[in-house]
């Protein structure tokens, strides 16, 4: 060995050298860390999507990542699903909110590592959008998809976030409106009006995401979102900080609102539907109901993210939830509203089975245009305002001044 | 010459340990502060240190409310930890282990937990609150959740072991001699607590509020979960610009900035203190 190197490598280090080298190694690395790659993606050809997919093979296996309660505790359809397929399936409850899930996996997927979830379930809005445009999800392979284009119902089949289901499915649709407590409130709350009414001072609770309450906002000036501008929006921005500083908002809530408002400490709030006839079915006096001035319409969609290893399997299992019995299972447990309009008619045929309170129960359901919307409960229902990246944050910044002051 | 090596040698996974994961994340995200862009375009770095300006400009509220929360929530524990650590050290006597365990206690379960089982707890008609409103001694518009008293109320509990534990170790080392000594000149028991047990207990109650004025500032989870409208904290906007909006830039220069006062403060409290080195002080 070289007697210099030698010497280099066993003389004593001054503490001083020591500082010097974790500072050059610090300055070298701050060096390397210079910008952070972005990965806009163009949308892949045609050919490019049948190759990965003709090269793709069953593994016996899929994880699925959801939200909670959105299967039955009991797992029955997954159950079948794995008798039916031979598939084994392991189902996770780890989606609390898309912007904490797309916050926490952006990292993990930029690095080029997988999720360890086969398929995830994501609402329409902003996170979505960037998890396509990045090239996060991988396209669907509608060849495979057999069910989906048997039974989907048209609205489900043309939506403007993901035109021809190129890379989601819906996985179930669901309405923000308002939630009220009936031991507190003793009238029928049809507008929007409620929650900016005095009577209700500080027994009003609102939603901290911005595109939920920036809506509501904007319903309540009878703007339409989905068209609305960034003066719609400083518009809404300014009647939001005024029933706030009014005192009239107890908290801009997450999912935590429908504890608040089943135990009494909100009485009016923003809400979303099926959490609320969950909530009914216990026994809780919680009533919900769409504003006439407008409520929102939102999809959760399933979707295969990039380096997932199981995805035929994936696509197998849903596809296999777009069979109307199972899809009429599901939306027996969820009750938002189901993707499959066959559903329907297979509650309504259950029904005539049974009897008592399980038969008025599902009567109910089947009845309810909450869960099965006519056309013109649809008109009223509007979606999120498609954003782009710059729009996102100056809406962001609008409604973020509201909620995170 | 081995032997002059072998401190170093020792210290060796420590430096590695402290290099990988608090010198390179650190490092990386002064690098992100003051870079420009968004999620989808890429970051870029432009040296742009007007990133800390429009943070400061735009949460200064929130940072200083969190530093006025975490104060007085600091404040509490003293005034509640302080008797406490005190009667542990002189009168526990042989039960001062199981005084210390069952302080521990809740901490075997989650933080964010108990912060939810407090959250049922001062429900409005929950079991203390609706108890009190059912005999007629509340009127039924009486709260405590989502106001700043909860909030401080929420890290008080949180974080009150951790200045318990240093008090007690302070006034654990208070040699009884000198006490008895004093009593001998004829010192009366506030004097003795005065001039004798509370100087000697300092160090306990410095490494005390170093432990829990720092994590109560940054915490976000109390604001969140027992917080109403205008009580967000810092953390709260960290974890918003981070998680939500994407603007790493952002999140990273109001992380720096919150370090910078934070060590500011300590140093500062040193200083009043009288104390001439904080990690000797910490330490000893």
């Amino acid at each position: 060995m070289d007697p210099l190197l030698l010497r280099g490598m066993t003389q004593p280090r001054t503490r001083r050298d020591v500082f010097r080298l974790a500072g050059l190694s610090a300055a070298g690395l701050a060096l390397a860390a210079c910008g952070v790659q972005g990965q806009k993606q163009a949308p892949p050809k045609p050919d490019a999507v049948k190759d990965f997919w003709s090269k793709q093979k069953k593994n016996g296996k899929v994880v699925f990542a959801n939200w909670p309660e959105y299967m039955p505790p009991d797992q029955a359809p997954l159950k079948k699903f794995q008798q039916a397929t031979g598939i084994s399936y392991e189902y996770k409850e780890v989606i609390q909110e898309n912007a904490e899930f797309f916050g926490k996996s952006e990292p993990v997927l930029r690095a080029g590592q997988s999720l360890g979830y086969d398929i995830v379930v994501m609402t329409n809005g902003v996170q979505l959008q960037k998890m396509i445009q990045l090239g996060y999800v991988v396209p669907l392979d509608h060849s495979q998809l057999p069910n989906f284009a048997a039974n989907a119902g048209e609205k489900y089949k043309q939506r403007s976030y993901d035109p021809g289901n190129q890379y989601t499915v819906p996985y179930t649709s669901g309405i923000t409106g308002i939630a009220y407590n009936t031991d507190h409130v003793k009238e029928d709350i049809t507008s929007i009006k409620a929650l900016f009414d005095p009577k209700y001072k500080g027994r009003i609770g609102m939603m901290s995401d911005a595109q939920e309450i920036g809506n509501f906002g904007m319903f309540a000036l009878g703007i339409d979102p989905e068209k609305s501008t960034q003066a719609d929006w400083e518009k809404a921005g300014e009647l939001l900080k005024k029933q706030r500083d009014d005192g009239l908002v107890r908290k801009y809530y997450d999912q935590s609102y429908i504890d608040a408002v089943s135990k009494g400490d909100v009485w009016v709030t923003m809400a979303w539907s099926g959490d609320v006839f969950q909530r009914q079915l216990a026994g809780e006096p919680v009533k919900f109901v769409v504003p006439e001035e407008g409520g929102t319409i939102w999809t959760d969609n399933m979707l295969i993210p990039k380096g997932a290893a199981n995805p035929v399997d994936a696509l197998m299992l849903m596809d296999y939830l777009y069979q109307p019995a199972v899809a009429a299972e599901l939306e027996e447990y969820i009750q938002f509203i189901s993707p499959v309009p066959a559903v329907k008619d297979i509650l309504q045929q259950k029904a005539a089975t049974l009897k008592g309170e399980d038969k008025e129960t599902l009567e109910t359901m089947v009845g309810s245009p909450l869960i099965f919307p006519s056309e013109a409960d649809y008109a009223k229902l509007r979606s999120y305002r498609t954003l782009t990246t710059a729009e996102e944050q100056i809406f962001n910044r609008v409604f973020q001044s509201i909620t995170q002051a | 010459m081995r032997r002059r090596l072998t401190p170093y040698l020792l210290a060796l996974p420590s430096w590695l340990w402290l290099a990988a994961f608090l010198v390179v994340p650190l490092a990386a995200m002064a690098s992100v502060s003051t870079q420009t862009g968004n999620v989808v375009d890429g970051f870029a770095q432009t040296f742009s240190f007007g990133n800390y300006a429009d943070a400061l400009g735009r949460y200064s509220t929130q940072l200083v409310r969190s530093l006025l929360y975490g104060g007085a929530a600091t404040l509490a524990m003293l005034a509640i930890g302080y008797p406490v650590a005190y009667w542990i050290a002189f009168r526990g006597g042989s039960r001062k282990s199981m005084y210390l365990f069952l302080l521990l206690l809740p901490f075997f379960v989650s933080f964010v937990l108990r912060t939810i089982a407090w959250g049922f707890l001062l429900a409005d008609d929950g079991i203390l609150f609706g108890t009190l409103k059912g005999w007629g001694l509340l009127s039924p518009d009486f709260h405590v959740l989502a106001t700043s008293f909860a909030v401080i109320a929420g890290l008080t509990y949180n974080w009150l072991p951790f200045m318990i534990l240093p008090i007690y170790v302070g006034l654990e080392r208070v040699d009884p001699r000198v006490i008895e000594a004093a009593y001998d000149l004829y010192a009366t028991r506030f004097t003795v607590f005065r001039r004798v047990v509370l100087p000697l207990s300092l160090p306990g109650v410095f490494a005390g509020v170093l432990m829990t004025f720092v994590p109560a500032v940054a915490d976000p989870i109390n604001a969140q979960i027992l917080g109403g409208t205008n009580n967000t904290m810092i953390g709260n906007i960290i974890q918003v610009e981070y998680l939500t909006n994407n603007n790493y830039p952002t999140a990273s220069a109001l992380s720096f900035t919150l370090m910078a006062v934070l060590l500011v403060g300590i140093f500062a409290y040193a200083r009043a203190l009288g104390t001439e080195n904080v990690l000797e002080a910490a330490a000893r």
